[in-house]
């Protein structure tokens, strides 16, 4: 550890960025409330910020001498207090993927690697750390979310070290790491019989009777901010320049359409220069409904019942669908889906060629990169950022039997040679199973 | 005949800060003109120009998303509960 367990606070003299809430569809604005869906036309609300005084309060120096979490971005959240929950937050690895790439026919290619991000091992601590602190600063004492499994890890996680009660809902057919993950945390899980739409739709009916923060309801302006980071850090860690092409998952598409955000915000601040990036989304053949508006050239999208291993990525009914496939059709980018088995097969590739063990999200994003550059979709010497956003270890089930068996001997030197010989054989055999 | 209808947090100016009401209607479409007649302003929020439902509305009838049944045109039975959701959550 480099890091002092009492981590410095984001002490600033900087004053509130954001300014209110704006409906995306019709513009109508509301105060900075937790307040998530416009009354005149039920559209998305999203906050609006004074880029001027961002402008003018920020730059590469002060953002590179800030915290080493999210929080050095402080600026571009919607948050206003001085001492935001940091829980260490963001600045994960991005890793250049340089035996990726040459097994892919890359010349660039990096990982932003949210597998390690804190506390919780996904991408969903940038977002929830965000929402907690405006919770708190909103008066809320209670916390909540419906959640595929990471989010549930990661509210439980961080409203246990913010000291806020909080509830859960998610789908009762979860993997198991991913309940243990948020059990520990002692919680209220709510396991409902059903998918997780049935699961949101629940929550926003509970959203409407109890005075609750939902993170991903009545708090979803400000903790879909939070995944703007994923775009800010991975400009930072480039040296201040855009890449060329990013593939992201996409589930309800609120991360995908974050990170166009985020990069748009550098530009818009003279952060970075201005150039296209093409933005690439994945999904699971199971659970594929803004693939399959994409592909039919549809502008709405229709929802589907899910049925793939990709459980994180399993939303049928997506909120954030249309925005998505709108940066996917104006960016030049595109949208695949892929099998389960293909799944699998891309958390296999990413591990043994980067030493990186996500969850099936991430062998979505991976298998759909090898599909795109196969297809002549990704030029090989565009400079690509794949975005890994979950851990495997949370995700077991879906690799045991596809990752082989340890060799099990005697503690005997005799009995090692033997087995060491044998695997070795079995290799050479797989070996030249691939060279017919 | 009577349907339970769950009235989102935006719409629930129009009911009386009420979150449930039971009013009548034979499908979506009926069920969207009783309501109008009983708080009035309520329709436009639910429909566009066109008279279409808002694409960033949500109607399940018993826990089902009416996309997946007869959409505007689902019947609806006595005892049966409407919930009106807003989209844009989760994720």
């Amino acid at each position: 550890m480099t890091q002092a367990i009492d981590r410095p606070k984001t002490k600033t003299l900087q004053s509130s960025t954001f300014t209110n809430l704006k409906c995306r569809e019709c513009g109508t604005t509301y105060d900075l409330g937790a307040k998530h869906v416009c009354e005149e036309c039920f559209g998305p609300l999203e906050v609006a910020y004074d880029y001027d005084a961002i402008r003018r309060q920020v730059s590469r120096e002060t953002i590179e001498a800030g915290p080493n979490s999210i929080w050095r971005y402080k600026a571009f959240l919607p948050v206003a207090t001085d001492d935001p929950i940091d829980v260490g937050t963001g600045m994960t690895p991005l890793l250049k993927a340089n035996r990726l790439a040459r097994r892919l026919g890359l010349k660039e290619l990096y990982i932003k690697n949210d597998a390690v991000n804190m506390p919780t091992l996904s991408f969903k601590d940038r977002v929830v750390s965000v929402a907690l602190t405006r919770a708190r600063e909103l008066g809320f004492t209670t916390v909540s979310c419906a959640s595929t499994g990471n989010l549930a890890n990661s509210t439980a996680a961080i409203a246990a070290h913010a000291g806020l009660d909080c509830c859960v809902f998610i789908p009762s057919d979860l993997e198991a790491g991913k309940v243990l993950g948020t059990l520990i945390y002692d919680p209220t899980v709510m396991a409902v019989h059903g998918n997780y739409d049935q699961v949101n739709r629940l929550c926003s009916e509970v959203a409407n009777t109890h005075g609750w923060g939902f993170v991903n309801i009545n708090l979803r302006p400000y903790y879909s901010e939070g995944s703007k980071t994923l775009g800010f850090e991975v400009a930072e860690q480039l040296g201040w320049e855009l890449p060329d092409h990013i593939v992201a998952p996409l589930a309800s598409g609120s991360l995908y359409g974050k990170i166009y955000k985020g990069f748009n915000e550098l530009v818009k601040t003279g952060l970075v220069d201005e150039k296209p990036v093409r933005f690439s989304g994945a999904q699971a053949e199971g659970c594929s409904p803004i693939y399959q508006a994409y592909k039919e050239g549809r502008d709405f999208i229709t929802p589907v019942k899910p049925n793939t291993i990709a459980k994180s990525i399993a939303i049928g009914n997506p909120a954030d669908g249309i925005y998505a496939l709108d940066i996917a059709k104006k960016t030049n980018g595109n949208i695949e889906a892929v099998t389960d088995a293909e799944i699998i097969e891309g958390m296999k590739l990413l591990a043994e060629t980067e030493g990186i063990f996500t969850e099936t999200a991430g062998g979505t994003t991976i298998a759909v990169l090898k599909k795109l550059v196969e297809a002549g979709k990704i030029n090989s010497d565009e400079r690509t950022v794949a975005y890994i956003t979950g851990n495997g270890l949370k995700t077991q089930e879906a690799v045991s039997g596809a990752a082989g068996e340890p060799l099990m001997i005697e503690p005997k030197l005799e009995s090692f040679e033997h087995a060491w010989e044998r695997a070795n054989t079995l290799n050479r055999l797989d070996w030249q199973q691939t060279q017919v | 005949m009577a349907v339970k209808v769950l009235i989102p947090t935006p719409l629930q100016k129009f009911t009386n800060n009420e979150a449930t009401v039971e009013i009548g209607g034979d499908n979506i479409v009926g069920l969207l003109d009783t309501l109008e007649s009983k708080f009035p302003g309520i329709k436009a929020r639910l429909c566009d120009d066109k008279g279409e439902l808002r694409r960033f509305v949500n109607f399940y009838v018993n826990s089902e998303d009416i996309r997946f049944l007869d959409g505007k045109e689902t019947a609806l039975n006595d005892g049966d509960e409407v919930s009106i959701v807003p989209a844009v959550a989760g994720g």
